[in-house]
């Protein structure tokens, strides 16, 4: 389901969000008006010691009552407001954007080598799962996920996303099948400073929701999208595993291709399949994951979704359709298609 | 001397584009240049007759569906499929294309200068007098010529690399042929596919759709002429027999 | 270790005191059950598939079949069945084909869904003497129309309405290809419902020029093989329906033989004679629902947006949410096949494993398309193991617009449901591209009990809906009020959005 595109920019420049407004709604034939979504890095810089949660409230009094005192419990709130927005005609508000900046209390989970990341993980899975009303969607440092139910163009200007600045964008357009077109479900998924953007549908997600689950997570949007942002932390932050090697895991090689390796490849990648064997997404997928220092484009194992990249400058491109791409940056220097389960890289420079 | 037709498709859905289209085929038009084309699907989809089409810019997919007869050049490159379940017509791409170019194609040509993306030439059937044809100037990539069921894939390979699919060439064909340039590795093959190097018979078969590529593009015909070819064919008309059993 | 031969199927038992020696059984017998000697017919059972042509044949009704005269000892868990297919297996290997649809016992959900009757407190109609409307319109619906009212007072309507078929009843033939069945079938079948104001659909054998006289009721079929698709045929349909999955074998795609092919069969497919006619899995340009939007809109924008587009899917887990992308995508129609659909030939073990039955699909997808505000979007019809008038009338309280027959359709031009289809020997005419076969079955007869058959049902889904004081079809639709569970458990009835018996 769905169109994607993101870019980044290696030298940490910043970019306003109306180009790939207009980029995302160019592949609205790939969507179906029912979710639109964009996360952006760097977007929060006087508060970027701080995790930005984002959360959709049913309402300001019981849901976020709730929220506002899990958080006094475990961290302290710099800075709350709703998120500034701009009534669209062709969008139904039903929820209420709100931000929180909030510094989570290290001192309360001593046992924890990554404190603040886990404790604003474990408060993520608790909120929710057990506010009614309230879903975080977004919960990193310097990041922001705007997303609702409607088309790129209506949801870019409900936020008005022009007036942010970033030096990486995901968005995404959604054709929903498995579940409505309801906010939560709009891409893109965020945790911490991971986010995804998804085009297809992973048949391994019930694998890969137990595996995930077994680790703490809890899965609570009703898609196939998010588990791979919880893959991307447990493989990439919490085992520490490079990019290239967490893609290898959601997308190997096949066993011929491994059988005919050198030896330490083989052993490399046998071990990652067997290790990883329940992180192996399969089905359709054109993903693209972000941190704060890059992005990484794939596609399932066998190409069953399309993903061009392209290159202009410091920026690099990765998308569902080159038309797309062009609609943001006509003067490209490079384009070109990724192969079947290789990785795109683009990362910031140090 | 008739006078070309020239669309400033900007903005315009392709709706709105293809009717245009429609109405000056319909109106005698021989020529059309349809300029600024970023992104729109189905152009010419199931169009007939003999016009001529230059598409300036980065169509959407599936150009050309269903199309009988006319001859679309692209000056930029293709998304998914162009060519698909075409049944007779050109389409030249001064660029590359997508995943599944000429899907189910039936007749015509599909000539790409560039490379093509993965399933190239999937399911392609001839018929009749009709013999698709899909020639591909730079690599192709995996599953080339799946179910394969008639025509002929020519990759020429002739890029600033020749990269050869990985795998899955020719999966379940059961009729045509795909020629390669240079040698293909046994795995690289899919399951009903044979393969062997192109006999003098073979290549002077080719040739002409060689030469005509060469003379589209105006690249040097002799390199792509002198130089070896596997030729991929169906190892049998009946890929799957030996797959089931009657209750 | 040997395997041996196993028990025969059937025991064919010819009684020499009515037997006349006309020699009919051995004429009409395409696998070779009976030979003559002397005074005698000689049988070999071995042969028989319980066609039944020869007992329909016999001018002295001399033949018996008996159905496995031989049993194994028996065993609840070691079947005939399970037993039968480990020793083909052992023997070759491959994956077991079977024909027709699901062949395992389990429940019907059809049998114990209860219809409803007025008595006293509202009146029952009856369809003799006052109208009863079975008209049904297949396609999309405007959510809400824009009306204008011009300053004279005159109205005007702003809304353009989609294209749709129109069917004098809900009840149409569903697509079974040239190739599979028959040409004359076909033609039987197109007569018939052109007769009858429905339509049928084509397969995805393409259309061959003789049934052209019916292309205004036709549904021409464009599946994965794209066989005998091009922009003429698309023309020529009615509607356009692409075919996804069907519910005999969900997920897979299916092969026509080589020796199938024939010089018309190929014709019309579009492919050399003799040729295998594989149809993948998946259509090589559908990996994803928004792929199957732009194949929608393929088709709409080669036929200029004039035809319906349908959309047929095989009745599977998540058919709800699936059949809610199929809306999104500009289809006109879903067509739901649940897991008793008929084939010529699928795996055994999807044929009786997968899919689900076409009366919980029916009711998850309405039920889904009402929840999500976007049931007017798009038509649902139904089809797989529809035996009778009982079943239409059931599927469309549950919320069908219309239903497809297959196999009944192929019953009332003979078929006995054996299940040999796969053989090619089709001694009924109908699952053969044999010229010797296929000549036994007479278009200009057979078009007629096919039409009786749904004009039959017609009438008895008429008497159904005034008994039910009902008289418009539209009102029958999803009117799930009108059924009641019977031995259905609790989670089932919810599923089906139905109350049980006496509540």
């Amino acid at each position: 389901m769905c169109g994607i595109i993101s870019v980044i920019d290696r030298s940490k420049s910043g970019m306003d969000g109306s180009r790939i407004k207009h980029a995302l709604s160019l592949m609205n034939e790939r969507g179906s008006g029912e979710g639109a979504g964009y996360a952006a890095y760097g977007v929060y810089p006087d508060f970027s010691e701080y995790y930005a949660l984002h959360v959709f409230f049913n309402n300001l009094v019981e849901p976020k009552g709730s929220v506002d005192e899990i958080l006094r419990t475990w961290g302290e709130i710099e800075f709350e407001e709703e998120i500034p927005t701009v009534e669209q005609p062709d969008l139904r508000r039903t929820h209420i954007p709100w931000r929180y900046f909030f510094k989570p209390d290290i001192s309360l989970m001593p046992g924890s080598t990554t404190p603040e990341e886990d404790i604003v993980t474990m408060l993520v899975m608790k909120i929710n799962t057990t506010i009614q009303g309230a879903l975080v969607f977004s919960s990193g440092k310097n990041i922001g996920v705007f997303k609702a139910s409607g088309w790129p163009e209506t949801v870019a200007d409900f936020y008005q996303i022009d007036q942010y600045e970033g030096y990486i964008w995901l968005a995404h357009n959604r054709y929903p099948t498995n579940t409505s077109g309801w906010w939560g479900g709009a891409h893109p998924f965020n945790l911490l400073d991971w986010s995804v953007v998804h085009n297809g549908e992973i048949t391994s997600y019930g694998t890969n929701r137990r595996y995930i689950e077994s680790y703490g997570y809890r899965c609570t949007m009703f898609t196939d999208t998010e588990v791979v942002a919880y893959l991307c932390d447990l493989l990439g932050r919490k085992h520490g595993l490079p990019e290239e090697l967490m893609v290898r895991a959601f997308a190997p090689p096949f066993w011929d291709e491994i059988d005919r390796m050198k030896e330490a490849d083989c052993t490399l990648n046998s071990a990652i399949r067997l290790t990883y064997g329940s992180a192996l997404m399969n089905g359709p997928f054109a993903i693209v994951v972000a941190t704060a220092d890059g992005i990484v484009g794939f596609t399932d194992r066998i190409k069953l979704r399309p993903l061009i990249a392209a290159e202009a400058g410091d920026r690099l491109y990765i998308s569902s359709e080159e038309a797309a791409i062009r609609r943001m940056e006509p003067n490209l220097d490079r384009v070109w298609m990724p192969k079947a389960g290789e990785p795109v890289i683009g990362r910031v420079r140090v | 001397m008739d006078k070309e037709l020239v669309i400033n498709a900007n903005g315009i859905h392709y709706t709105p584009l293809n009717t245009m289209i429609r109405s000056a085929v319909a109106s005698g038009v021989e020529r059309i240049r349809i300029d600024n084309v970023l992104g729109q699907r189905f152009i010419a989809d199931g169009l007939k007759g003999t016009v001529r089409i230059k598409v300036c810019g980065t169509p959407g997919g599936d150009l050309g569906m269903f199309m009988r007869g006319p001859v679309i050049e692209v000056f930029g490159n293709c998304d998914h499929a162009p060519g698909n379940t075409m049944d007779a017509g050109e389409i030249i791409i001064h660029g590359s294309s997508g995943d599944a170019t000429a899907h189910s194609m039936r007749g015509g040509i599909v000539m790409v200068e560039g490379d093509i993306g993965y399933r190239g030439g999937i399911h392609m059937k001839e018929y009749g007098d009709h013999l698709p044809v899909l020639i591909v100037g730079g690599n192709a990539c995996s599953f080339l010529g799946e179910y394969m069921a008639g025509g002929i894939i020519l990759v020429l390979g002739s890029g600033k690399e020749h990269i050869l699919p990985d795998r899955g060439i020719g999966t379940g064909i059961h009729g045509g042929e795909i020629f390669i340039r240079g040698t293909v590795p046994e795995r690289a093959l899919g399951v009903g596919a044979r393969k062997a190097e192109a006999t003098e018979e073979d290549r002077a078969r080719i040739e002409p759709l060689i030469r005509r590529f060469a003379e589209v593009f105006s690249v040097d015909v002799e390199p792509l002429i002198s130089v070896e070819y596997t030729r991929i064919t169906p190892a049998s008309g009946r890929p799957f027999a030996n797959k089931y059993t009657w209750e | 270790m040997s395997i041996g031969s196993i028990p025969i199927k059937f025991k064919v038992r010819i009684d020499p005191s009515r037997c006349m020696l006309c020699e009919r059984c051995i004429e009409n017998c395409p696998y070779g059950t009976y030979r003559r000697e002397g005074e005698t017919i000689f049988v070999d059972s071995r042969n028989c598939v319980a066609c039944h042509r020869c007992v329909a044949m016999c001018p002295r009704d001399a033949i018996t079949i008996e159905e496995k005269p031989v049993d194994y000892r028996s065993h609840p868990v070691w079947t005939r069945g399970a037993r039968e297919a480990i020793y083909n297996q052992a023997r070759t290997g491959r994956i077991v084909l079977a024909g027709m649809g699901n062949a395992t016992d389990l429940p019907s959900i059809f049998d114990r869904l209860l219809l409803d009757a007025c008595q006293v407190t509202n009146p029952s109609i009856d369809p003799l003497r006052e109208p009863m409307e079975l008209r049904t319109y297949l396609g999309k619906k405007p959510r809400k129309l824009e009306i204008k009212r011009e300053k004279d007072g005159d109205i005007e309507l702003n809304t353009t309405l989609s294209p749709n078929l129109k069917l004098n009843i809900p009840i149409m033939i569903g697509h079974m290809s040239y190739g599979a069945i028959s040409l004359n079938a076909q033609l039987s079948m197109a007569r018939a419902v052109s007769n009858l104001g429905t339509y049928m659909g084509t397969g995805e054998g393409g259309l061959h020029p003789s049934l052209r006289q019916y292309q205004d009721n036709m549904i021409v079929q464009v599946a994965s093989g794209r066989f005998g698709v091009d922009i003429d045929y698309l023309e020529r349909g009615a509607a356009i329906e692409i075919k996804i999955g069907q519910g005999a074998k969900p997920g897979i795609g299916g092969h026509l033989p080589g020796e199938k092919v024939g010089p018309e069969v190929s014709q019309t497919r579009m492919i050399p004679e003799r040729s295998d006619a594989i149809s993948p899995a998946p259509h090589h340009d559908i990996y994803s629902i928004e792929d199957l939007k732009q194949l929608v809109h393929s088709l709409k924008e080669a036929t200029e947006w004039r035809k319906p587009v349908f959309v047929k899917i095989a009745a599977v887990h998540n058919v709800a949410a699936i059949a809610s992308g199929i809306a999104r995508s500009s289809a006109d129609a879903v067509v739901i096949d649940g897991f008793r659909g008929g084939t010529g030939a699928a795996p055994r073990v999807f044929r009786d494993h997968v899919g689900i039955p076409i009366e919980a699909a029916i009711a998850a997808v309405d039920q889904k398309l009402r929840a999500q505000g976007i049931r007017n979007e798009i038509s649902i019809i139904a089809s797989g193991g529809m035996r009778d008038s009982a079943d239409v009338t059931k599927a469309i309280a549950l919320g069908a617009d219309a239903i497809y027959i297959g196999t009944a359709a192929l019953i009332a031009m003979g078929c006995r449901v054996c299940g040999t289809c796969y053989r090619g020997l089709c001694p009924w005419g109908i699952a053969t591209q044999d010229a010797k076969l296929t000549q036994r079955l007479d278009p200009d007869i057979e078009w007629q009990h096919v039409a009786n058959l749904i004009h039959g049902w017609t009438l008895e889904i008429s008497e159904l809906m005034g008994a039910a004081g009902i008289n418009s079809i539209e009102s029958l639709r999803g009117n799930r009020d009108r059924l009641r569970g019977y031995m259905l458990d609790e989670e089932m009835m919810n599923v089906l959005d139905v109350k049980p018996v006496g509540a």
